[in-house]
């Protein structure tokens, strides 16, 4: 930064009253920050294997960059001496990134940290991202919003498998400029050999994974050769320094897609004459007078204004935020998109994606999670797993899950149709997040490849009775879902209590596990996926039995509360008693009438709830039966109360 | 003095740097951040009941309350700032927030530990540590879970300090306030997940890519006012450990021999007049100080007395609850 400005001006010691040097500052300081504010930003991130020296090569470019202030090198001195890996006085610049206790002590990157330097030339925000594979979806955060890559491999290691991890999530985020930074040359002797053979490795790799140009370049963050000034020690080597690199790189992002999108983030409405929506232009400008169209409602209108603080604009260009006024009277809120009319997103409520799962949790088709993209939030599910991807070789295997950072390619459906664009047309509409319902936890990310149709062809079928009318009065539809332990007594008392509704006149229908396990759910096993999938189909029964008219008791396991929460949602409010038969495992254990406690202990039934596989009480179920405490009797007539109080029967 | 400082005529170069004059085609480096973070606070108007925003009085508080004019336009920001009031800031710091509230019309709520207030919690008889704890941590959770807030931004920067640099934008705390550094949750693209349960909060750092040299270039191109105080002029300090201390009021007690002495001197970041050391300095305009940032060989917090007290000591903090 020093050699911007001449020091001679300011470093007379001293005291001039204040006015004097403020002229010549004025107009000095006004050339430096015209000079700054036209100066572009490319955000990169390094990534690399433990022990590459991702850290020491940031440290290295802060320091080589001047970006050090004295008394930052002063506690780096001392941080130095106390965690130091680098030997005695040598200063640790690996020190200057890892900033949390823990990595400190453990001389480990765990999560991502940001770090800013300037150039002549061009700012530069970089995220330092973690090796460790269990860190993965820390990497997966500072990727996704990256220019960049550069990706380091140890020369005396050459590309390793996380180094193919890495690559395999740089390609899937759609990073588009990657750079190999061979470190460690310093350690084989400066050896030209042992740089061309690992570059020409990773070019076979990385084209077979779909990134199309890369900058191989040998370095040492050690002593700085390659990094920011010409190695003298690898004469061989003409290509650029990796800072120089990094200068030259196209940093405008790419908009392929031409056409102009917001999603509407808030409504803003200071009084009944003013009407506008916050939102970010991206993928193309937006111009007063424009046709829109807002979506996925599809009503097109054009651009009255264009709002900001500092006067209505003619014209604002992608990454701006503003604030649109429409020329008619429409309806739009948060989780709209208003585009171009004559360039419009897809709008489908089914897709195909590629998703990297961040979550402890896995992911399990047919379970439902909360969508976000831009600024609507869905419900969701995976519908199909098509396969995972080996992020070592590309290839595509079968799976039926996705463990924390798998990465799979699935088909998804949504609870209603979304706009959006694929991906690789455009980073801010083809992505999405996945949220746990239950924990908010965000489980997994996105990359939108291709709308689905198949639901555009099926229309649903108005019927001209509805469910009340079927009841014919004799009731109100619902579903009874009794869950508990196996041996519980579901299904002995949900048989006594259908008995008693049906001498009462009521009609009704029984679902039970083992039945329907027999017939419409034979082809499903006993895993966690299987047991989610079991749970959709029973509970779309259901849905179906109470449009009949029907009570329906439904007698199953259910060991999941988001699978109950699920099957609640099918169906409207006050339909659904969940019916939490509460009786302590030792008691059913000891009860086993099918000895299959037995046989679990025995090791010959994995997979049984309660032993090992986990059963989730519920939270707030609309009945409690004490199993171990009431005889049947007692809970049918219990039951039969709660469903009289409730104007079921 | 006071005048000058908050005089919000345009300024006659910010034309030259103002955004419009910029070619349609791309946004400058500016413009990029300032769109950034008002996406970032139209988030959380969006996905938070009861938001607040945390003020501070300083410059990276200024540019905030700035940017959240920017974004609700033409309405005001839908939520209150809240100054956690020590009792020991500088007296120009409590004139200038009064004076900004009436100024934008914003709703201000003042929050002080009285807890603290009865037991004569300050920074001499208890030392920074505890006087920091208690007036400003605690105080602050006090003053979220008095109101409720579900989300709280702060101007906390990621180029200050190495633990901010880890930080989220939507930064997760539990119930208690805590920050969990080693289980964030991931953060993609510009999609910022404000999903809690009740109790819970998301602090949000809309300045987080920000960097000081941007926050003074902002607030010269925007004519921004800030209190006088980063503003060099004569004024009594006295030399403690190194740091010069401003005798601000006449709680500063003064040891045996100790006389303040009259320098030029401007402060680079503002908290509590006992914590905070000033900078000998003759810079009295925004050019002049962005200036003498651009020649500056030690970084801002160095002024900081409680961020030296400890090795990770930001990171500690921060854990409990500081923002």
């Amino acid at each position: 930064m020093l050699k911007d400005l001449d020091p001679a001006a300011t470093t007379d010691a001293a005291p001039a009253p204040a006015g004097i040097a403020s002229a010549e500052a004025a107009t000095e300081v006004q050339e430096y920050l015209a000079r700054q504010n036209s100066k572009d930003l490319l955000r990169f991130i390094t990534c690399g294997s433990v022990d590459d020296g991702k850290s020491t090569l940031i440290g290295r470019l802060l320091y080589d960059c001047k970006c050090l202030f004295e008394d930052q090198l002063a506690s780096l001195e001392t941080d130095s001496t106390r965690f130091g890996t680098t030997g005695a006085g040598q200063l640790d610049l690996a020190l200057l990134v890892d900033g949390l206790a823990a990595e400190r002590e453990q001389g480990i990157t765990i999560d991502v940290a940001y770090r800013f330097f300037t150039t002549d030339r061009r700012k530069f925000i970089v995220a330092d991202t973690p090796g460790h594979e269990q860190y993965t979806r820390n990497m997966v955060t500072g990727a996704s919003t990256a220019d960049a890559a550069v990706l380091l491999v140890d020369a005396r290691k050459g590309v390793l498998t996380q180094t193919r991890r890495h690559s395999t999530i740089v390609s899937l985020l759609g990073v588009r400029h990657v750079v190999l930074a061979v470190n460690k040359m310093d350690a084989v002797g400066w050896d030209r050999e042992t740089f061309e053979r690992i570059a020409a490795d990773y070019r076979v790799f990385a084209q077979r994974i779909g990134i199309a140009e890369v900058t191989c370049i040998p370095v040492s963050a050690l002593t700085g050769d390659n990094v920011t000034k010409p190695s003298q020690s690898m004469g061989w080597y003409g290509g650029p320094t990796l800072l120089g690199h990094l200068e030259s790189v196209d940093a405008a992002a790419q908009e392929t897609l031409g056409s102009f999108r917001m999603a509407v983030q808030w409504v803003n409405r200071p009084n009944q004459d003013f009407r506008g929506f916050a939102g970010t232009v991206v993928g193309g400008a937006v111009r007063v007078g424009d046709a829109v169209a807002i979506l996925p409602g599809g009503r097109t209108t054009r651009v009255a204004r264009i709002v900001t603080l500092d006067g209505d604009l003619e014209l604002a260009v992608p990454g701006r935020a503003v604030t649109l006024v429409l020329a008619d009277e429409v309806d739009a809120s948060r989780g709209d998109m208003i585009v171009a009319a004559d360039g419009r997103p897809e709008v489908a409520d089914q897709f195909a994606a590629h998703v990297v799962w961040m979550d402890e949790q896995p992911l399990l088709p047919g379970r439902s999670y909360l969508l976000r993209a831009g600024t609507a939030t869905v419900g969701a599910q995976v519908t199909e797993l098509k396969h995972a991807v080996n992020v070592n070789t590309q290839e595509h295997v079968a799976a039926k899950h996705l463990d924390l950072n798998d990465v799979g390619f699935c088909n998804l459906a949504l609870d209603r149709p979304i706009p959006f664009d694929a991906y690789a047309d455009s980073r801010d509409t083809g992505s999405f997040i996945l949220i746990d319902r239950l924990t908010n936890a965000t489980a997994g990310c996105g990359m939108i490849r291709f709308p689905l149709r198949r639901a555009s062809n099926i229309h649903r079928h108005a019927s001209k009775l509805d469910k009340a009318a079927r009841a014919g009065g004799l009731q109100k539809p619902a579903v009874l879902w009794f869950t508990g332990l196996s041996g519980s007594g579901k299904s002995s008392v949900a048989d006594r209590l259908e008995q008693e509704l049906h001498r009462l006149g009521r009609r009704t229908m029984i679902l039970d596990g083992d039945n329907v396990r027999h017939g419409l759910n034979r082809d499903l096993g006993f895993t966690d996926e299987d047991r989610v999938e079991n749970i959709r189909r029973v509970a779309e029964v259901a849905k179906l039995m109470v449009e009949a008219g029907l009570i329906v008791l439904v007698s199953f396991i259910s060991p999941f509360r988001e699978e109950r929460r699920m099957a609640r949602s099918l169906v409207e409010d006050g339909e659904f008693l969940e019916i939490f038969m509460d009786t302590p495992l030792a008691v059913c254990e000891a009860r086993d009438p099918k000895g299959l406690y037995k046989k679990a202990r025995a090791g010959q039934l994995p997979h049984f709830t309660g032993i090992d596989s986990a059963y989730e009480p519920p939270e707030a179920p609309e009945i409690t039966l004490h199993g171990a405490e009431r005889t049947a009797d007692e809970m049918v007539a219990q039951m039969v109360e709660e469903l009289r109080r409730r104007g079921v029967i | 003095m006071l005048d000058t400082v908050l005089d919000t005529r345009p300024d006659p170069t910010a034309a030259l740097l103002a955004p419009d004059a910029l070619p349609d085609a791309r946004l400058g480096h500016l413009q990029r951040l300032e769109a950034e973070s008002i996406h970032i606070m139209r988030e959380v108007a969006a996905q938070f009941h009861n938001p607040v925003m945390l003020y501070s009085v300083g410059k990276d508080s200024a540019v905030l309350l700035h940017l959240a004019m920017k974004a609700f336009h033409p309405s005001k920001p839908p939520f209150p700032l809240l100054h956690v009031d020590t009792t020991w800031k500088f007296r120009e710091m409590i004139a200038f927030r009064d004076r900004m509230a009436a100024d934008l019309g914003v709703e201000l709520i003042v929050h002080i530990n009285q807890d603290g207030v009865r037991q004569g919690i300050g920074p001499f008889s208890h030392g920074s540590a505890v006087h920091t704890d208690v007036m400003k941590t605690q105080a602050l959770k006090q003053a979220l879970d008095r109101h409720g807030f579900d989300a709280a931004f702060g101007g906390a920067r990621r180029d200050e300090e190495k633990s901010r640099a880890k930080e989220r934008i939507f930064s997760f705390r539990t119930a208690s306030h805590r920050w969990e550094p080693k289980n964030q949750r991931p953060e993609l693209w510009n999609l910022y997940n404000g999903r809690i349960h009740k109790g819970e909060s998301i602090r949000v750092f809309p300045l987080s890519n920000w960097t000081e040299l941007d926050i003074w270039q902002y607030i010269h191109q925007e004519a921004i006012p800030v209190v006088p105080l980063y503003f060099a002029k004569p004024r009594p300090v006295v030399e403690r450990d190194g740091a010069l201390i401003m005798v601000d009021d006449d709680r500063l007690p003064l040891k045996p021999g100790e006389t303040p002495e009259i320098a030029w001197v401007r402060f680079r970041t503002l908290g509590c007049y006992p914590l905070t050391g000033a900078v000998r300095s003759t810079a009295a305009t925004l050019p002049e100080i962005i200036r003498e940032m651009l020649l500056a060989t030690s970084s801002e917090r160095q002024g900081r007395v409680i961020d030296q007290d400890a090795a990770a000591s930001m990171e500690a903090k921060k854990q409990e609850g500081y923002f």
